[in-house]
Formats: C-alpha cells, structure tokens, sequence
C-alpha cells in the first residue's frame, strides 16, 4: 500500500471530526440547540459533491483536449461519486430541516437549487447509459457535464444569495457570517470538510480503477478471440 | 408616551424568553452516555473504512493480475 497516506490521513480526520464533533462545547443557541452539530456532517458532504463535480468537469475538459478514453472514465467516476455525496447532504439535510424549520422540504431556495442540480446531474447517468458507442458516449457525456457544473454554480451559490435562504450565505451575507460568532467550530469544520474531500477521493479512485481494470480485461480478451 | 410605554411593556414581558437557556444535552454528557454514541459512530467509520481498504487491496491485486497477463 504505497502512497496511501492521505488515505490513512482521511480516516484520521475522519475519526477526529467525530470525537471533535460530539464532545466539544458549541455554541448554545435557540432553535438549533444540539442539533447545530449536524454542520459538522452535513455541510463537507456538500463541499465534498462539488469538489468530485469539479474534478469531474475538469476531466472531462482534458477528455475533449486529448479523447483519451481514461480521461472519461476518471470524469464518470467523480460524478458517480459527486452525486452519492450530494444525495447524503440532502438526507441529511431534509433529517435536520424537518427538526428545525419544522418539515423536511421547506422550499428554501438553496434545498430547491440543490435538487435541480441533483436531477442535471441524474441525467448526464441516463446519458451515459443511453450510448452503446465508447466514442460517441464520451463525448456526449463530456459535454453535457460542462454544462450540468456550469448549471450547478448559480443554482448552488448564486440564486439563493439573490433571494432570502434560510442557509448562511444567503441574502447578501458573506458565506461563514453564522458561525462566526464561534471560531471553535471551525476547528472540526475544516478538518471535517479535508476528510471528507480525501475520503471522497479515495472511493473515486478505487471505483475508477476498478472500471479501467474491467475494460482492460475486456481487451485482452478481445485480443485472444482475434 | 403611550406607544413607549407599549415598547417597555413588550420588552420587559419578552426579556425572560431571551434570558432562558437554550435547551442543551447536558444530562447525556454529565451521565458519559455521549461516550457511547462516540464509540458507536467510530466503530462504524473505522470499519467502513477498513472495508474500503480491502477493496482497494483486492482492485490492487486485481491490477496486477492484469499487467502479468498482459506480459505474458
């Protein structure tokens, strides 16, 4: 296992996020009261789904550049894991909402823009599914995803600034105005959200190269039928 | 004067709602139960992530295998 630090280290911060988060003092607000430990998991599942959609898009930039068929199959492996990231954050989100603003689907414009973003995202799958053509369905799918992250950022972070959210950053607000108030927090926030990111990048990469073993396999099989 | 007196009136009926303590699980921690929803989550991260280790191994091995008979 070589080169596999940042996987140890991912694990690592996973596990501090978790003492971190349980056992230190946060702040004591009306409403929320215990529950704003919830930031702690839910919000770096939302960073995590747009760094894989990032890395994501990224690739499939570099797949049009170069039509390297591994680039593609890095760009689907990101969203794949994008998208389990981002149906966590709504569960997880919609588990919290329905304690706190009383039910699990408020309406609240950044939950809408997070489920639009959710269906684009949905659909660049039954795209790839849809295309029997390596060829045709990697450059298909490569554009369609610059176009789903391109949808995904005012969707995310630009409409709900423009309107009132009931999520911080919203309204005009500079994003971390909430839990300013309590720097302490970000002592198990940002780890979280590092954790999550290399966690996240760790099931990419395993998944992707178990489908560039798979069509390595078919290749050579391929090969000793001719 | 009056609306004033209608403010103060507000204010001061409204005061203990701001002075009362955010309800908080206090009880949970000073009885150490917290230690176990802690140990109970970390035996389930550590374990998905020792799951997860096992598949990279088995994707390793498996990538081996592959360039061996790719050699050969």
């Amino acid at each position: 296992m070589r080169n596999s630090w940042w996987k140890i280290l991912s694990v690592l911060l996973l596990i501090y996020t978790v003492v971190g988060g349980f056992l230190m003092e946060v702040p004591r607000l009306m409403i929320v009261n215990e529950s704003i430990r919830a930031l702690y998991f839910h919000v770096p599942m939302w960073f995590g789904m747009v760094l894989m959609f990032l890395i994501s898009v990224v690739y499939a930039v570099k797949y049009l550049r170069s039509n390297d068929p591994d680039a593609d199959m890095v760009s689907a492996g990101f969203a794949h894991t994008g998208l389990a990231f981002g149906a966590l954050g709504m569960v997880t989100g919609m588990i919290w909402a329905n304690y706190t603003w009383g039910t699990p689907w408020h309406g609240d414009p950044k939950q809408n823009g997070a489920a639009i973003a959710t269906l684009i995202y949905l659909a660049y799958f039954v795209l790839r599914a849809s295309l029997d053509n390596q060829e045709q369905r990697a450059r298909l799918s490569a554009v369609y995803s610059i176009f789903a992250f391109a949808a995904m950022i005012p969707l995310l972070f630009i409409i709900p600034r423009l309107t009132s959210s009931m999520h911080p950053g919203s309204g005009g607000n500079p994003g971390f105005n909430m839990y300013d108030l309590d720097s302490n927090m970000r002592k198990i926030f940002y780890p979280a959200v590092i954790g999550w990111f290399l966690f996240g990048l760790w099931i990419a990469t395993v998944r992707i190269r178990l489908k560039k073993a798979e069509e390595k396999i078919l290749d050579l099989e391929y090969e000793k039928n001719i | 004067m009056k609306k004033i007196y209608s403010l103060l009136s507000i204010m001061i009926t409204s005061l203990p709602a701001f002075c009362q303590e955010p309800e908080m699980a206090d009880t949970l921690r000073s009885e150490g139960k917290i230690y176990v929803v802690v140990a109970i989550l970390l035996v389930i991260l550590i374990g998905l992530a020792a799951y997860l280790f096992s598949v990279d191994r088995k994707v390793a091995r498996l990538e081996k295998k592959i360039n061996e008979s790719k050699n050969s």
